[in-house]
Order: structure tokens, then sequence, then C-alpha cells
């Protein structure tokens, strides 16, 4: 064996002592760290598509266990009402959807998927994007169903979501298209202008016959009239709505120049004179075009991966009317009707339980794993997750009447709050701009007294060369290149500002559960009475956990990985207390201490309590005995100390903020070396030692995750969310990290430090070449193409500089 | 040469100017644009590995081209 079978030949992750998770690949035995990533490898293997492993140029995520939980889920894309909002037909008994692919990480995850897809009977066509990683797939629905094809996908380590492509999108993409052909046009034009230039200029050096002069300044005029018309009208529409709405922006000037120059030049053509300018004209907007199109396409990445968070959800109910019970789509819910939840469903609406008593998670609320029994009279809240007993719940509140929707108005009116350091930005520009037309003015005033011959030369030289195209560019040009940079790294930049304060946080504040911690219970110790030895313990725990889909039993059943489970007879489901059952004859109950009938005489849970402040305690017994005591907590995440410690070395002070009891989350800050720490925050706690911490002049970066920790991500100067939170979190962040790894925090801050240097350095670069060329502009040295060319070169300098970010 | 040459000559290069804005705008319209990082991947990816089970001959000698299922 030799050094890299540390690494799990899949995903790269370390594997774990003791695990034998291993697939023949290549004729070789490989190491896989988690029974997740060996099915995703059995899978590839078994479809013949092992040519990813030797092509691929970054590893994947872990693979995660597909369980069938999940695949039932899936199912309901099959729905003809699920489906009606993203499902094209394509043709008879064809029909065609969008899909997100999560997961895609280099070239040849697209063709891993492709292959895979393509060869499944009934599907007719697979095509992944793979900037947007997004495929468009089209099927026969008389041969295989949607959900087949997503559960496939899962299988190869994957997941896909169908994407409603609204209107947003389409429009970006005509837009994206119109764009394109204006470069299209400029370029073509611009290049054939340029050589007929090239004539003329030779011509009136060495002499030229007037005809010919007449013929190639006619011919120019024809290639220039598409590009001043067609390819330069975005800048007249900007430069309209610019003055219409009162403030100038930096698109007038341009504007300007382009008509003046393309008036003056006509004038010329048509009556004679000494100079054309149809190169200049070409040459400019191409250049500011390109420009333009490379920090668009930047900042459109970005906007996709963005949007690619949001899932489309089934939401689908039972609803329960006249004894009947039938799948209808949520917005069809009315308040008062009644819906039954299964157990592992979520809950569709705000609603009041009439019947059944169960335990829900309200992880999507709290980002924490966590069972709450509810029982006839309580009210539950739509998006948390029935956990153990089915529940027939008479609706309260639908769509925009549910908590979790007030949640997001708030969040909304939070964000409305923030400082808008863009509008700044633009009111400087609308002053720049002022300025230059009225030193423009002054100028062409002045020339028309000293000599009128040359006023129009002149005018049209100052406009061009001071253009303040790098200076525009040189805030927007940065930000795209280190943004689409951090999104290759899965450091998702959803607000462009977040750059430019991270460079100045000197403060980051962590939520505890979900974001240090991963958020799920683990077994982290055992105490064993010495009954049994502890791998029937642990078996016997399995066996008992089971059938409860309580967030602890998974912990239990992971722990015994693949092992044959022996079975349980007469099980029963006690909800918020424990699960009991008989197994080979013998009965055991397995859950909190009252409910495990310890006795009482047995002192190890305060000693246990003592070693693991925070944990949960589990209690296997049989009819006489303790038989065993499971330490369940939520561990670190592994990098937990690292991006801490990352931070730290920054100068950058560190605290946490969570919502549990002092004892856990003075254990957690102990193990991090964190000497800040609040414990038992309710959301509008957070937010005030959040701002407690701002009035001391702090810039604070918050990481969070969970819904409860959106109003503070939301008031922090920066936020960030793991892209394992929920939505209403990622979307009240800034900063959203996909791959949840905490260390990339620090990268982050390294990253906007960077971006802040590489904008100062471009502002300074613009300033001093504008205000060094106007004065020789001015005074007549600089002919209009000369002004065009330093132009393009000090905009090309300022994007080159910002594309050393990568 | 005379202007007439050059009137001809400019006559040609404006067809070829339109012929090839035509042709930019057909890639465009088509979405050759779209995806600009995936296709120079793609290409490096082998579609003729024998290894593949699609590609293996079934015992009749013809290629196995049916779908799994």
């Amino acid at each position: 064996m030799n050094e890299t079978a540390e690494q799990c030949y899949h995903c790269g992750q370390p594997v774990p002592q003791g695990f034998q998770y291993r697939v023949c690949i290549d004729d070789a035995e490989r190491e896989m760290c988690c029974r997740g990533c060996q099915a995703v490898a059995q899978a590839i293997a078994d479809n013949g598509l092992v040519e990813y492993y030797r092509s691929r140029t970054a590893m994947p995520a872990s693979g995660q266990e597909v369980l069938p939980d999940e695949l039932k889920k899936l199912a309901l894309y099959d729905h003809p009402d699920i489906q009606r909002s993203f499902v094209i037909d394509a043709g008879e008994h064809s029909k065609e959807a969008v899909l997100i692919l999560e997961g895609i990480t280099c070239a040849a995850c697209v063709w891993l998927n492709e292959r895979h897809i393509k060869q499944l009977a009934g599907v007719i066509s697979i095509e992944v994007n793979y900037a947007s990683h997004r495929a468009r797939v089209a099927w026969d629905e008389r041969e295989i169903g949607l959900s087949r094809i997503l559960q496939e996908i899962q299988l190869l380590g994957y997941n896909a979501h169908p994407y409603n492509a609204r209107q947003a999108d389409q429009l970006r993409k005509t837009q994206r298209k119109k764009d394109l052909q204006r470069i299209a046009i400029a370029g073509i034009a611009s290049a054939q202008v340029m050589m007929l230039a090239v004539g003329l200029y030779a011509g009136a050096w060495y002499g030229i016959d007037p005809n010919t002069v007449h013929l190639l300044r006619w011919f120019s005029l024809l290639l220039t009239i598409p590009v001043a018309t067609f390819a330069a009208l975005p800048f007249y529409r900007a430069a309209w709505s610019g003055i219409k709405s009162g403030h100038l922006n930096m698109d007038v000037p341009v504007a300007l120049a382009i008509i003046t120059a393309f008036g003056g030049s006509l004038w010329v053509t048509v009556m004679g004179g000494e100079h054309v300018y149809y190169d200049t004209i070409g040459m400019f907007t191409l250049f500011l075009l390109a420009t333009r199109l490379l920090e668009t396409g930047a900042r459109e990445k970005s906007v996709e991966a963005a949007e690619n968070l949001l899932k489309l959800q089934p939401a689908m109910a039972l609803r329960i009317r006249d004894g009947q019970q039938e799948y209808v789509p949520v917005m069809d819910l009315l308040v008062g009707e009644l819906i039954l939840a299964k157990p592992g469903e979520t809950i569709a609406a705000d609603a009041v339980i009439v019947d059944g008593v169960s335990s829900v998670d309200e992880s999507l609320l709290t980002g924490e794993s966590r069972a709450v029994a509810k029982q006839v009279g309580d009210s539950v809240i739509a998006g948390s997750t029935n956990l153990e007993g089915p529940l027939t719940l008479q609706v309260s509140g639908v769509g925009e009447n549910t908590v979790l929707a007030g949640i997001v108005r708030l969040v909304d009116k939070a964000q409305a709050e923030k400082p808008e350091i863009a509008l700044l930005a633009d009111r400087v520009a609308g002053w720049f701009t002022m300025g230059l037309l009225a030193f423009t003015l002054i100028v062409g005033l002045t020339w028309l007294w000293v000599d009128s011959s040359r006023v129009f030369e002149i005018v049209l030289a100052v406009l061009v060369v001071t253009c303040p195209c790098a200076l525009s560019l040189a805030v927007p040009a940065a930000l795209a290149a280190s943004g689409s940079h951090l999104i290759k790294r899965g450091i998702l930049v959803m607000r462009g500002h977040a750059l430019e304060t991270l460079a100045q946080v000197n403060h980051v504040v962590f939520d505890k559960t979900g974001t240090l911690t991963i958020g799920k219970p683990e077994i982290v110790s055992m105490v064993n009475s010495g009954v049994l030895d502890d791998a029937r313990c642990n078996t016997i725990a399995a066996s008992l956990e089971q059938a409860s889909e309580h967030p602890l039993a998974h912990a239990f059943i992971r722990r015994v990985e693949g092992a044959i489970l022996p079975a349980v007879t007469a099980a029963r489901n006690s909800p918020g207390q424990g699960v009991s059952g008989e197994i080979d004859g013998v009965a055991y109950t397995l859950g909190n201490r009252e409910f495990a009938q310890a006795s009482r005489g047995d002192q190890s849970e305060t000693r246990i309590q003592a070693d693991f402040p925070g944990a949960t305690l589990v209690w296997l017994c049989d009819t006489q005995r303790v038989l065993a005591i499971f330490v369940l907590a939520d561990p670190l995440r592994a990098d937990a100390q690292a991006a801490v410690a990352a931070l730290q070395a920054r100068g950058v002070s560190v605290s946490i903020l969570s919502g549990d009891g002092d004892a856990a989350v003075a254990h957690v800050a102990a193990q991090l070396g964190v000497k800040n720490s609040h414990s038992r925050q309710k959301p509008q706690d957070k937010l005030a030692v959040l701002q407690a911490l701002q009035a001391e002049g702090k810039i604070v970066a918050m990481v969070g995750d969970g819904v409860n920790d959106a109003p503070v991500l939301a008031g922090a100067q920066v936020s960030f969310a793991m892209g394992t939170g929920t939505d209403v979190a990622s979307q009240s962040s800034d900063i959203v990290l996909l791959s949840s790894k905490l260390q990339d925090v620090a990268v982050a801050l390294d990253s906007g430090k960077g971006t802040l240097r590489v904008m100062r350095q471009n502002l300074w670069w613009a300033a001093i070449y504008n205000l060094t060329a106007l004065p020789f502009a001015a005074l007549g040295y600089v002919s209009p193409w000369v002004a065009a060319l330093g132009m393009s070169i000090s905009s090309l300098i300022v994007v080159m500089n910002a594309l050393r970010l990568r | 040469m005379t202007t007439s040459t050059l009137v001809f000559l400019l006559a040609m290069t404006a067809i070829f100017i339109v012929f090839m804005a035509l042709g930019v705008f057909w890639a465009i319209k088509s979405g050759q644009f779209e995806d600009m990082e995936g296709p120079a991947q793609r290409i490096l990816m082998d579609e003729d590995d024998p290894m593949l089970p699609v590609n293996q001959l079934d015992e009749n000698g013809v290629a196995n081209k049916s779908k799994l299922q």
C-alpha cells in the first residue's frame, strides 16, 4: 500500500482508520473514505465511466449516501402539477427541462453526467453547460420519468434540481446575444475602417488622388454607420437616461465623443475638409464594448451561481377533504383545511396539530437538527420536518403569511438599511463628468478664439483622452476578477461591495451550531456498564433506532454502518422520549433517563456530563440494568480550529454567538481558543451584541447558517453563510461558502485585501493618466486617434492589473 | 490603379464583410458563445475508449449500442 492510499480515491479526503471501503478501478483496489464515496465510485465503475478518474482536474465533493427517503421525494417531481412550473413540452411525449447540477468541479464531471444520462433508455438528449453548471435534458415520458434521471445523477454523486428558467434569465441571455452582436459589428467594421485609414494616412503623407480619398472616406462612412448607430446604442441609452434622471454618468462624455466624431466626420466627408475620424469611432466603441462584456461576464457568473442556490422544491401537500387524501400544490391550500404530514415529510404550511403526537425538526429556523416534541394543540411552522408519527394538521397560514416569509421580509428590510457605497461612487462620477464637460467647453471656446480651424479636432481629442473608462473600470474590473477567482474556490460573492469591506474587517463573529459545528449530533463517546460488549450495545441501539426518524437516530445507524442488524419485534416509538423493542426475546429500551428507567443510584451521568458539556445522553437498558450510556454531541467541523487560528494570526479578533446553553458554548470556545463568547442568544440579542461591537468601531463579519442568524447576517458589515445552511441565510448574506469550508473565511479576507489594493492602484493609475494627458490634449498636441489609442491602453492596463488577482 | 478598379475591389470587400457579419451573427444566434469553457475541455475526453461497454462488440461483431436500462 503506497502513501496515496491514505486519501480517498474518489474525493481526496483522508480515509479514516479502521474502515474498509474499497472499489476496484483500473484493475486496482482503491480506498474510499465513506460509504457514499464507495457507492458513487462503484456506480461510475459499473457504468464503464472510469475515464472520469483519468481526466478530472479537480476533486469532487464526498459522495453522499442516497437515502431511500430522498428517492421517495424525487418521485414528487414526476407529478404533473409540479412539473408545470419547469417542464417544457417539446413535442408529443417528449419533455424538456433545465436542471441545476450541484457538485460540478471540472470538465470531467460534465462528461461523466452526459455520458451516463445519455445511455439511459428514453433520454433523447442532455447537454451540460460547464460555465453555468446547468443541464438541458430532453426525455420521452413514455420510457423514463424525470425522477429516474434525477436519481441516476444522484447515484453519480451529484445533486440535480429542476430549474425554473425565469424571465430574468431569458432576458439576460438575449441581452448577452445582443452584446455579442454589437461587438461583432464593431469589430468587423473597425478592422476594415482601420485598413482604409492606413491608406488615408499614407496618402496624406505621400500624396493621393483626391477622388480616391473621397472614395475611401465614403466607404469608411458606410462601414461606420452600423457602428455609430447599432453598436454604440447602449452608450446613447445610458447617457440619455442619465441626463433625463438629472445626474450625469460616465456614458455622457462617451456618447458625446462618438456623436461629435461621427457628425464631424460626416460633415467633412460630404463637404470636404482635413480629417475624418472613423477609425477613432470604431476603436473607441469596440474597446468599450469589449471591456464591458468582460466585466458583465464575470458578474453574471456570480449571479448564475447565486440563482443555482435557489432550488425549486416540490411544494406538495397531502390534503384531506371529505375523508379523501389527495396531493395538491401548496399554493392551492386554504387556511382551515386539513393536511396530513407523514413522518419524514416537510410540513407545507404553518398549522396547528389536530391529531397525532410527534416531534419536528425545525433546523430550517434554528440551524440545529434537534427534535422538538409536539402534541395536539401545538403549532408547527412551514418548512420544518415531521420526524416521528403522522400528524393531521389544520392550516393556519400559507405562502406569504407563514413565519418563514415574515423572517424573509425582516431580512429584506435590514438589507435596505445598509449603506450604499455604490451610490456614493455614482455621485462622485456625476461631479467628475460635469467638471470634464465644463473643461471641454472652456477648451473649445478658447481654441475658437485662438485658431477656429482646430477646434473640432481638439475638442474631440479632449473628450476621448479624458474618457473616464479607466476610471470607471478601475473598481468593477477588480471586483469582477476577484469574484470569479473566488467562485472557483467555492466562495460566492453575492454583493460586490462585500469585497471592499472585507479588507477592513477586524472582528469575525461565528454562530456555533451548524457553522463551527456540523449541526448534526454524532456519538462522541460511549460508557459501557460491562454487561455486554461494545459492539453488541451498538448493534442493539442501532436496531432499535432503525424505525425512528429522529435526528439522533441517524447517529446510531451511522455508527454500525454495514453491519447486519438483528430484527426488532414489538418496536414502539415514544416521541420525545425514546424507542423500545424486543430483540431475540429480550426487551430493550433506548432513550432519555426517565424513559429508559435507569436506576437512580447510578451516578455516572454527572461524571460524563462534566466531561462532555452540552452533550445529550441516551441510555440503553434492558428490563433490569443499564447496559450503556451513549454520549451524543455536535462535533466541531474539522477545519474550525485551523480557521479560527488563521483569523487570529491575521490579527482579527473572533467571538462566538450562540443560542445554546452556557456549558456547550464555553466548551466549544475553549476548544477553539476563543475568549469572547455569548450563549443563550436570541436573534435580537445577537443583533444587539453585534451593534455593540460596531459601536466600538469594529468592522464585523458574521458567519452563520440558520434562519435565526438571518437578521444578524443582514446587520453585519459583511456576512458569510454556509452553503449547507438555509436558503434564507444564504440570501441575507454577502458571501456564501458553497463548500462550507470555514477556512474560506480567511481566504476571502485575504482576497478582499488584494482586491482593495488593486482597486487603489487602478484608481491612482487612471487619475494620473487622465491628469497627464489632459493638458497635452487641451494644448493641441494629441490628435484624436492617438487619444483613442491612449484611452484604450490605459483601460487595458486597468483590466490587466485586475486580472492579476486570479 | 484607377478609381474604377478601386470601386470594384471595395464592392468585393463589402460583399465579403456582409457574409462575415452574417456568419458571426448565425454563430451567436445558434448559441455557440454560451459555454466558453466546456467545449475546449470536452475535446480531451475519449469517446472511443474500447473499455466502454457501449463501444464493446457483441458476439455478432456489431457495436453494442443497445441502451442500458
